[in-house]
């Protein structure tokens, strides 16, 4: 029976995959739920599988099986047929080492993630001493993908050189930046490649215990997830004496509750613990007395998800890509008002305007586009004339923005930086975990001083003490949820400071 | 002071009615909690599957879990009131949760939500009079490049325009 592949992914289903897939099954095809491609705005895009090879259709809905059925019986021509997928150009023209397999296989079948190079770098792994898998990391470069940018290799010799009884491994799934998505991609399309990441982790600092933290507005992802380490326990890839090895790894997935600050690792550690997500002071810094007081390595899904190509062909060969002091590839993520949204994976050094032009193909609406905000909530607001600035963290500090984790959000000409700014001060307030006065307080005082400026009153004064604000909370808070609100606060000042005069320019009008 | 088996036993006998709805609610923490060890760290794990059987976390449900998890009431209460998830009351028989975050609002997701509010006559945070639709704020489904998004119960919908939003609201009162 012939194979088609729809993607199990929650945005591909979002968009009504489901309902094709059991178009599809009635029909009488073979369904493969895979992973998606990435190429978000083709969604739901299908996969007939042929002598030729794979030959994709999209954006298919339901109401087009019908029509679509006699094309699919051979992988012939039909207004939605896209050909080799692989041969689309923004498939084609990107970096894959990390999304290499996600979209290809059925991400819960050990057997196809084996037949696809998993574990390969894991096997290699059992075989070497822990500092040996610590130096390939820190070989590679890799520095940490949830936002930091802390290099990978540092952070787990600390924890394996630290002696203890227990140690942990723990993998910041909370993805709570507006704009990204790619570690829910990996989780809900490839998670045996995080708990590969996560396994070879825990062989190298000597972890026995680990846990991935999941948002809970990822029902799918945590659904999947267990999935997957139910399966690669059955198979032997985790749990007691791995692959016949003396080597054990327990891994259990716990759910977050709705609060974006328990993205911050020792917020996220307490949760853990069970407890209100509150930041801890450092040091002491985790990685010493991290879970339960215990040496923990803490990092985000992509950052371990890059690690079993590290280990499976070397830290130079990751090392070779990217620029300056930022190696390798990062997944990044087109959203907001985007024509041609989704997840590119290129090396650093590609520029804003490559990802957001010749990817994205402009914005959704196709009007101009105006903004962008690059890195999440916490963000610097960009104006459309900076899109040469390459994607490198050093390059982005120095013009007062962030790469973050990689979430490149898109303005049109519509939009009002000016509540953009109130926006941000607003979420600070909501989220802020309360422990410090300029947080807590001076979001909420923030929201009202960009309320009196977006009304026209005194906007002189107010605009300096919204300045005044914005340097106390950098100044005076614990971690970077009040220290950098500032951030897209002020960039949306500094490059649409027009949007904070519009009662005086209309009174002009 | 009762071991937790003893608490159970003594709910097995009959203190379980229709009347008092207080024991109802402290055998289910209580078997939750079990169903965990009774470790306390599992406490998202625990509070989450208390409100998947309770509709809400109830004050009610609290002393048993405290001492179930050997944690202080406050401690509990303060982890309850922490987190967006929990509530105190029990939603609606659907809950739409519309995204605010920043890729939605490029997408007008401030507009969709004002339209949902006048058109269901509630504000973010309530539930419509016939019980049927509970709608709240969230940020960020990860569903950004198919802005704005909402999610119905456990499903993402990508997309969203007023046709499709009015049939999600059809079906959720149907
Ligand atoms: C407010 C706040 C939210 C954060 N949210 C996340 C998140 O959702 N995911 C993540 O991996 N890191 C997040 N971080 C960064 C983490 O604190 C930490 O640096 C990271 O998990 C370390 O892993 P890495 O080195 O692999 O990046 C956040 C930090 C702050 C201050
Ligand atoms: S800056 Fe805000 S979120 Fe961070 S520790 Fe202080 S109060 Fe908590
Ligand atoms: S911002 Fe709405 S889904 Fe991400």
């Amino acid at each position: 029976m012939t194979r088609v592949f729809v993607p199990r992914d929650s945005a591909a289903r979002s968009v009504g995959a489901d309902e094709v897939a059991a178009a599809l099954a009635a029909a009488g095809f073979n369904i493969v739920r895979n992973g998606s491609r990435g190429l978000l705005f083709l969604e739901p895009l299908i996969e007939v599988e042929t002598a030729q090879g794979r030959v994709a259709y999209g954006p298919v809905t339901a109401g087009d099986i019908p029509g679509l059925l006699p094309a699919l019986k051979t992988g012939g021509a039909h207004r939605l047929c896209l050909g080799n997928i692989e041969e689309h150009p923004y498939l084609k023209n990107q970096e894959r080492l990390t999304f290499a397999r996600c979209g290809i296989t059925d991400p819960v079948s050990v057997a196809d993630y084996v037949k696809h190079g998993g574990f390969a770098g894991l096997r290699k792994a059992l075989a070497m001493p822990g500092a040996a898998i610590v130096a390939e990391v820190t070989e590679s470069g890799l520095r940490g993908r949830g936002g930091a940018g802390f290099p990978t290799g540092l952070k787990w010799k600390t924890v394996h050189d630290a002696a203890a009884d227990q140690k942990y491994i723990c993998c910041n799934a909370d993805e709570g930046d507006s704009g990204t998505f790619a570690d829910r991609m990996v989780m809900e399309g490839d998670p045996f490649m995080l708990v590969e990441g996560m396994t070879i982790a825990a062989i190298a600092v000597g972890a026995t215990r680990g846990y991935v933290y999941i948002r809970s507005e990822y029902p799918d992802a945590i659904a999947t997830m267990r999935e997957a380490i139910d399966a690669a326990t059955a198979a032997r890839w985790l749990g007691t004496d791995i692959q016949g090895t003396d080597k054990s790894f327990r891994l259990e997935v716990r759910r977050g509750a709705a609060a974006y600050i328990c993205g911050e690792e020792t917020a996220m550690l307490e949760s853990l613990e069970g407890k209100r997500g509150t930041v801890r002071p450092k040091p002491p810094i985790p990685a010493l007395e991290g879970l339960f007081g215990k040496p923990t390595v803490i990092n985000n899904v992509l950052s371990f998800s890059a690690v079993p190509f590290i280990l499976a062909e070397g830290g130079a060969a990751y090392k070779n890509y990217g620029m300056g002091r930022s190696r390798g590839t990062l997944p990044f993520q087109l959203a907001g008002n985007i024509r041609q949204g989704g997840l590119v994976e290129k090396a650093f050094g590609v520029t804003l305007r490559q990802l957001v032009e010749d990817f994205g193909g402009g914005t959704f609406t196709g009007r101009p586009v105006r903004a962008i905000q690059v890195g999440g909530p916490l963000g610097a607001y960009l104006p459309a004339g900076q899109m040469d600035l390459a994607m490198d963290y050093e390059t982005f500090a120095a013009a007062g923005a962030m790469v973050g984790h990689g979430g490149i959000v898109v303005f049109d000409d519509s939009v009002d930086m000016a509540r953009q700014a109130r926006f941000a001060m607003e979420f600070c307030a909501l989220e802020s975990c309360g422990k410090c006065t300029p947080c807590r307080i001076g979001s909420t005082r923030g929201v009202e001083v960009i309320d009196r400026i977006i009304a026209g009153e005194s906007r002189e004064a107010n605009l300096e003490l919204l300045s005044d604000l914005c340097q106390t909370m950098t100044d005076g808070s614990l971690c970077a949820m009040g220290g950098l609100t500032p951030m897209p606060v002020m960039s949306a000042v500094r490059h649409f400071p027009e949007d904070f005069d519009k009662p005086s320019r209309l009174a002009a009008e | 002071m009762f071991t937790v088996r003893q608490c159970h036993e003594l709910d097995m006998s009959g203190k379980h009615t229709l009347i008092d709805k207080s024991p109802r609610e402290a055998t289910a923490a209580r078997e939750i909690a079990l169903r965990y060890g009774n470790q306390p760290d599992a406490l998202l794990e625990i509070l989450h599957d208390l409100q998947h059987e309770l509709g809400c976390i109830p004050e009610a449900a609290l002393p048993a879990l405290a001492k179930a998890l050997n944690r202080s009431r406050a401690e509990i209460h303060g982890v309850v009131t922490f987190y967006h998830d929990f509530r105190h009351e029990a939603a609606g028989r659907h809950v739409i949760r519309l995204c605010r975050a920043e890729a939605c609002q490029s997408m007008k997701a401030n507009e969709l939500i004002a339209m949902v509010e006048r058109f269901l006559q509630v504000r973010l945070g309530q539930t419509t009079a016939d019980g049927a639709i509970t709608i709240q704020e969230v940020f960020c489904l990860g569903n950004c490049a198919l802005a704005p998004a909402v999610m119905v119960d456990d499903r993402v919908v990508g997309r969203v325009d007023a046709a499709r939003m009015e049939k999600i609201i059809a079906e959720c009162r149907s």
